[in-house]
């Protein structure tokens, strides 16, 4: 051929990767928080005899939702009653979620965070005045939490820390703890992989490394599956550049979704979503601002619409979760569209409003002009560290307009939609609760039932998760999930013990799999040829097309931002049958290098979990969550009919699809319902 | 926002088995050109700009410049950081600076505590190796 025609990146595939095949006794996949817990804490209850590996796409230090860093922990139990806590997250996501997980992950959050700070992550101090230090200042003068040092809170959950390290300082007890030579980066793992002899139970998964040319074949005999949720799955706000963008981390691709499922374990809630409201294009944490700097939002024209007398009218229309101190996400949201689809936008940040009535209030109070100045760059920099810390690109976005925070406000506008278990929201895979007399015990099947044995164990025997993997228990966040990780660290030891005679078997070769694995790149060899361009051919499509197609059939018919969120029976089946055709044209997606290879396989799960995210609210005939998905056909939130998990599961033999309502019940109080 | 490399500094990390933007990178964007042993990002419009690469590079080769599809140029925010702390310095289109530094961590690196010693006492229950005996819900606060 007369013109160049090579793969893109840096490392090209070969049709014959060469295959490597692992023997373990414990797999856990993924490496973010999770993961991290996972590693730190499974050596504790093992014996020196068992075989664990943990394999992450990327490198532990700087994987996962933490990887840049976080302003603030937004899990810290300390004094508070935990029945507060499961009752402050069952109403931010309308009611329907498992209360005997939240607990669970409440009574057992703050031995993490504890951790973190014992292992150097700096956290926010009040000295005995009641003034604020930071990290290092804190760690100096003031106690340690455990000591019953005072963070700073800014709501009742969440206390702040500088936080750019935090991913570095998790991982670095993690990797020892679990040893090096066990942790595998590079390695993404697309597929899992049931036993041959046994139903309804995980043998082993199999994945490639992107460095080189090779697949890795896993036979564990106890997984974990914990690498996060999903991005990148409905069109983004920014579609060139400021595509990764994203609010949550980019390379989120549903993997921990689509792999559990594909296997047979039933997912909950995957109708759930999150749009979180956010600074306009930057995606920076708006948190901080509402909460330690008091700030509040205008719409376009200068009103405080949240506290009007019209939004409190509308909140009633959502009792009994309209009511509460603290508006869930989803309503808030609500209000927020309201005022854009009237016409009443842009909505703005008030920031000039709140920093400056800091700096009046001081004055107020005598405070003398040097001191007033010291405290204004102390403020200056809390507001600019929130950003530095976590979202740098925010920063990037205010330097390049010239934005001084105390002078003009910032807008704020909706996300395209995201999926996850960890943050507000709480799609993911329904699991066992802990064995505590308190969690109900129910008859029937798993996809039914609260607890069997293993607490976070999926319905699948042997396959567990965490972090945004566990469904219908949102609000752990970066600790939380860490947190979860030791839970089903310990978990997963005791299954390995009671199930000593279990010896995994795959019903695959080896080279079966890896010919499944690299099919992107034969495709790619085979035919190459049939066009002067590597990336428009006659008979493979690329990925980055692909996912352009996902993002496209998404926003317009299920519920994105070009519709403000709203979708129909109609528009959701129009978006199904698209997605059906999506995920046949997957087979067809090529790969010229590693890299094209892993983008791939991260499209054919974004497919598949969004699929799964449509066929539950095609299901659930109602609007479950005003603000971040409407249905015009059942526009109520409708407790009657639907307070109830929608859980479904896929089942690998049939190929086959079930949707079905699983009671919710209340463990916690329900008078008061807050 | 996407990292960009400065071919003067960049030396490829001298061919070490360890390139660190390419350690580093957890979207795999950042890779090295091994003939002009120079690094680039492959794919920046899936870039986070988490500045993994940019805090990581031993040569200060690598800086981000704003997502071309909403930011005005001029501006950029690039960071140093060290063992204990990072300094972030702050250019506006305007070309006021602006400079924050943060403690990043209060102990010394690879000295976390892995409690490699530490054995769990009873795998049959729910308490994990370092934690106090464990609440349980109060049954007054139950729902009936």
């Amino acid at each position: 051929m007369a013109l160049p025609n090579k793969p893109i990146g840096e490392i090209a595939a070969v049709v014959d990767p060469e295959i490597v095949e692992h023997d373990t006794d414990v797999l856990i996949v993924g490496g973010g928080m999770s993961a991290c817990g996972t590693a730190f804490e499974i050596k504790k209850w093992a014996p020196a005899d068992m075989k664990i590996t943990l394999v992450d796409k990327a490198a532990m230090e700087r994987s996962g939702a933490v990887a840049q860093g976080l302003s603030a922990i937004n899990t810290y139990i300390g004094d508070n009653p935990i029945e507060n806590y499961v009752k402050m997250v069952r109403n931010d996501l309308m009611g329907i979620v498992r209360e005997d997980l939240i607990y669970d992950l409440g009574r057992h959050v703050d031995d993490s965070v504890h951790l973190f700070e014992e292992w150097g992550l700096p956290i926010w101090k009040k000295d005995d005045a009641g003034h604020t230090l930071n990290g290092a200042v804190g760690k100096a003068k003031a106690k340690t939490l455990t000591e019953g040092g005072q963070p700073v809170r800014t709501g009742k959950w969440q206390i702040m820390i500088n936080g750019e390290s935090y991913k570095c300082i998790v991982a670095e007890p993690a990797k020892a703890a679990l040893g090096e030579e066990n942790c595998l980066e590079r390695i993404f793992i697309v597929k899992l992989l049931l036993d041959k002899n046994n139903d309804n139970t995980i043998a082993g998964a199999v994945g490639f490394s992107t460095r080189e040319n090779k697949v890795h074949v896993f036979k564990c005999k106890v997984m974990s599956v914990a690498c996060g949720g999903a991005v990148n799955i409905f069109r983004p706000r920014s579609t060139g550049e400021g595509k990764g963008r994203a609010w949550y981390p980019v390379w989120n691709a549903g993997s921990t979704y689509t792999m559990c499922a594909q296997v047979g374990a039933t997912l909950t809630m995957m109708e759930n979503r999150f749009t979180p409201a956010r600074f306009k294009d930057g995606y920076g944490p708006v948190g901080a601002w509402f909460l330690l700097f008091k700030g509040r939002v205008q719409n376009g024209l200068g009103e405080f619409y949240a506290n009007s007398d019209s939004a409190t009218e509308e909140l009633k229309k959502f009792m009994p979760y309209g009511a509460s101190a603290v508006t869930p996400t989803c309503l808030r949201n609500h209000l927020m569209l309201n005022e854009l689809k009237e016409g009443r936008g842009p909505i703005f940040m008030a920031t000039d409003v709140a920093l400056n009535s800091f700096l009046d209030a001081k004055k107020a109070e005598g405070m003398d002009e040097k001191a007033l100045k010291k405290y204004w760059k102390e403020l200056e920099s809390e507001a600019w560290e929130d950003f530095l810390d976590m979202s740098v690109g925010q920063a990037g976005l205010w330097a390049g307009l010239d934005i001084e925070p105390e002078k003009v406000g910032s807008e704020i506008m909706p996300t395209e939609p995201y999926m996850l278990g960890s943050h507000s929201g709480c799609c993911g895979i329904w699991c066992s609760g802990p064995d505590e007399d308190w969690v109900p015990a129910i008859d029937g099947p798993r996809s039914h039932k609260y607890k069997w044995g293993y607490n976070r164990m999926t319905t699948v025997n042997g396959l567990f998760t965490a972090g945004d993997g566990v469904g219908a228990s949102g609000h752990k966040f970066s600790s939380g999930s860490h947190a979860e990780g030791r839970i089903i660290a310990k978990q997963m030891v005791k299954y390995v013990r009671d199930h000593a005679d279990f010896t995994p078997e795959l019903s695959q070769t080896a080279q079966e799999l890896a010919d499944e694995v690299y099919a992107p790149v034969k495709l790619y060899h085979e035919f190459i040829g049939a066009s002067t361009s590597a990336d428009v051919n006659p008979n493979y499509v690329k990925p980055a097309g692909l996912m352009m197609r996902l993002m496209k059939a998404t926003d317009e018919y299920g519920g994105g931002v070009a519709t403000y969120y709203m979708t129909s029976g109609k528009m959701l089946n129009i978006c199904l049958d698209l997605l059906r055709m999506l995920r046949e044209d997957a087979a067809k997606m090529a790969a010229g290098d590693l890299h094209e290879l892993l983008r791939c396989w991260e499209n054919y799960h974004r497919i598949w979990c969004v699929e799964t995210h449509i066929r539950h609210i095609e299901f659930r005939k109602e609007s479950r969550f005003p603000g971040f998905y409407y249905r015009s056909d059942f526009p109520q939130v409708d407790d009657e009919n639907w307070k109830c998990f929608v859980n479904s599961t896929f089942d690998p033999k049939t190929e086959e699809w079930k949707c079905e309502k699983v009671p919710c019940i209340n463990i916690i109080e329900t008078e008061p319902w807050i | 926002m996407p990292s960009f490399v400065d071919p003067s500094k960049c030396d490829g990390c001298k061919g070490g088995d360890k390139t660190a933007c390419m350690y580093i990178c957890p979207n795999d964007l950042m890779v090295l050109n091994t003939e002009e042993m120079k690094a680039y990002n492959q794919e920046p419009d899936a870039c986070w700009e988490c500045y993994s690469c940019v805090k990581i590079c031993p040569q200060g080769a690598i800086a981000v410049r704003g997502y071309s599809d909403f930011v005005p140029l001029g501006g950029q925010v690039h960071p140093m950081r060290s063992s204990d702390s990072i300094m972030w310095t702050v250019k506006f289109r305007n070309g006021n600076i602006k400079r924050f530094k943060f403690p990043i961590r209060t102990t010394a690196e690879g000295s976390a505590n892995a409690y490699l010693d530490l054995k769990g006492a009873n795998l049959d229950d729910e308490l994990l190796s370092t934690e106090k005996p464990l609440k349980n819900p109060d049954p007054a606060k139950m729902a009936k």
